[in-house]
């Protein structure tokens, strides 16, 4: 789960990281009047977007008059396809340098990776590309954390004078805060060095693993909920994998692996699948209801419903599928392989009450959905 | 990690409806399981085997060489540290929605002490003919007919649809090995396929991959120095970027994890990668080298 700026950068003041005074405004007016309270403000547009800055979702404001008409520009702009619905206004800083600070989940290293770099202030990437020698990366042992010694360590020898030691201890803190909130990544872009020689957070972007929101619940609530489709955030009511995808043959199958092949067998045999929806794992039981959901998509012209059971019983799947098909009778042409755990009872079931034969395999299914869309189009 | 007939077996969580429907099946089947574990049931007998408050009561008790966790997310990383401290061989961890950290430490513990780890969000492993460990259909012989090709796969769904591709094509499966579909896993796609290169009456391996991550990546550059064919399917050519798949570990961001990305690190390794999983058969018929 992403988090915006505003919602992200009071973690890091909890772990004792320097942040800009400020507030968040909703209108041009609340802008004015924490300006007011303020000084010389930046207006930042506040979306779960980077490259803010480049799409003019960024200014500086001298005065509370300007910060409102900053804000007003800026409210109801579009970012990276999120529409700006507020703006944090955040004191300006006497910059004197721009560096990098970020933890995040290394899945090669299998370990929490600490990287800094004295190139703030712009792509991680690019600097990792163009100047890897100004990119310092420190994998942690988990177990031990990352102390003060080692950030003190990491950040020697690149020039950072009298700052270095506020630095390390910024660093040492955005471990933990890492730790503490279940972060996959915690990232400082730019950690300013002031002219008055504070350390302090311009910009924070946090992303929290989404495992780890059952037990945040009191953090998680701040972050911003993945923007849904309505086929999509029903089905996450309900408990249910969907992603709305623009074809027009349905899937339904069980694990994310088969549902994800699935699809593209659908693709190669010269179809486009209509969605992702899988009923692997606990979920395996909910077939009706899953199948319900993917009927009501009115752009679905033929359905691939494809199981191959492990853990996921493919009797126990069918059964939920024929109660659907029983009481929606859909119209539309539906196509079945079933293979694995339970397919004996579930192949019978099929044909004693739907007087159904699943085809021999997947690409069978998937090239003849592909065929019945097409003629349906 | 390759689970076999000899290894002894601990169920950690067996009396929960999972635990013991699995159990039973793998009992049925020939794995050698000799106890289980729940805290507040310590000391009761079920299915047929003795029930320990720990996996270190367990190893004190009757001794064993693997863990199976049939355990809740936020409980892992605890009961994986139990069989890790009381000196496990391996463990295999079926859980899904483990947080990423406590997959990471109980990871880091284990490979400071030389233990082997498959998964999290694994289906487990099926050695044909001998034992499985986890939730597969491995009593199913028209899937898991013994023979000379080893399957890894990060998704079980998928990895029981390339089992019973290669049966129909008159092959058998020498092993299967579920490594888990989360983005931080105890035994990589790479250490699989050395696993399987190295496990006797294996002629050939399948490799089933997914987007997202490097592994696919990883495991070409050892694949290019095998003598045995290599043939491999990655999953999610289809989809969409920036949204996660199903398994937490499927995404695509920028250009890092994209099917374009491991299909053409595999080919370059002389991997032979297929559309379809449909086409597993035709593949092996057409390995340079014979496979019986």
């Amino acid at each position: 789960m992403n988090f915006e700026e505003h919602a992200a950068k009071p973690l890091l003041a909890q772990h004792g990281i320097a942040v800009p005074r400020g507030g968040l405004a909703r209108t041009p007016d609340e802008a004015a009047e924490v300006a007011a309270g303020i000084g010389a403000v930046v207006v930042k547009a506040q979306v779960p977007a980077g490259k803010r800055g480049k799409a003019g979702g960024i200014k500086l404001a001298a005065t509370p008059d300007e910060a409102r008409a900053h804000a007003r520009a800026i409210i109801g702009m579009e970012i990276a396809g999120h529409p700006v619905e507020k703006v944090l206004i955040e004191e300006q800083m006497p910059i004197e340098r721009e560096l990098y600070a970020a933890v995040l989940n290394d899945t090669s290293s299998r370990s929490p990776l600490v990287m800094f770099s004295i190139e703030g202030g712009m792509d991680i990437e690019e600097v990792a590309a163009t100047a890897p020698g100004k990119l310092r990366l420190q994998p942690a042992d988990i177990r031990r954390g990352f102390s003060r010694a080692e950030a003190e360590t990491l950040v020697r020898g690149l020039g950072l004078g009298a700052a270095e030691g506020k630095v390390a201890d910024a660093l040492a803190r955005l471990y933990q805060a890492y730790v503490a909130f279940d972060a996959e990544l915690l990232e400082i872009n730019p950690l300013v060095v002031t002219r008055d020689g504070r350390v302090v957070a311009l910009d924070c972007k946090f992303v929290m693993d989404d495992c780890g929101i059952v037990r945040q619940p009191d953090i998680a609530c701040a972050g911003t909920p993945e923007k849904l489709t309505g086929l999509e955030a029903r089905a996450k009511a309900a408990g249910l994998k969907y992603i709305d995808l623009d074809g027009d043959v349905g899937v339904l199958a069980n694990g994310a692996g088969l549902t994800m092949t699935t699809m593209d067998v659908i693709r190669h045999h010269g179809g486009r699948p209509a969605n992702f929806l899988e009923i692997g794992g606990e979920a395996y039981t909910q077939a009706r209801p899953a199948l319900e959901l993917l009927l009501s998509n009115p752009r679905i012209r033929s359905l691939v419903i494809n199981f191959c059971g492990a853990f996921a019983r493919t009797d126990v799947m069918t059964r939920g599928v024929i109660e659907a098909i029983e009481a929606l009778k859909p119209r539309l042409p539906i196509f079945f392989s079933v293979h694995g755990t339970g397919d004996e009872e579930a192949i019978r079931m099929l044909k004693d009450r739907l007087g159904v034969t699943p085809l021999a395999t997947m690409d069978d299914a998937c090239k003849s959905a592909v065929h019945a869309a097409k003629a349906a189009a | 990690m390759i689970v076999r007939g000899t290894d002894r077996v601990l169920v950690m969580g067996i009396t929960g409806k999972q635990g013991t429907f699995w159990t039973e099946r793998m009992q049925a089947y020939g794995t050698c399981v000799v106890g289980g574990t729940n805290p507040n049931k310590a000391g009761a007998t079920h299915c047929g085997v003795p029930v320990f408050a720990t996996a270190g009561n367990a190893m004190k008790s009757t001794g064993f060489d693997v863990a199976i966790l049939f355990i809740p997310p936020l409980m892992v990383k605890e009961a994986a540290l139990d069989a890790i401290e009381a000196g496990a061989r391996g463990l295999v961890v079926l859980t899904e929605h483990i947080p990423v950290q406590d997959v990471m430490y109980f990871i880091a513990a284990a490979q400071e002490r030389g233990v082997r780890i498959l998964g999290p969000n694994t289906a487990g492993a099926v050695t044909p003919g001998e034992c499985f460990a986890g939730f597969m259909p491995a009593f199913n012989d028209r899937i898991f007919r013994k023979g000379s090709i080893g399957v890894i796969s990060r998704s079980g769904s998928l990895g029981v649809l390339f089992c019973l591709n290669v049966v129909q094509a008159g092959y058998g499966v020498s092993a299967f090995i579920g490594i888990g579909g989360d983005p931080v896993i105890g035994t990589t796609t790479r250490e699989a396929l050395v696993a399987l290169d190295t496990f006797p009456g294996t002629e050939a391996v399948v490799m089933v991959g997914e987007i997202g991550g490097s592994m696919e990546e990883e495991a070409a550059v050892y694949a290019r120095t095998m003598a045995k064919p290599v043939i491999a399917f990655i999953a999610g050519g289809a989809a969409p970027r920036g949204r996660k798949m199903g398994h937490a570990g499927a995404i695509v961001t920028g250009d890092k994890g994209s099917y374009a990305s491991k299909r053409s690190a595999l080919e370059a390794a002389g991997v032979a990668v297929l559309d379809t999983p449909s086409d597993v058969g035709a593949a092996l018929k057409a390995a340079p080298a014979r496979i019986v």
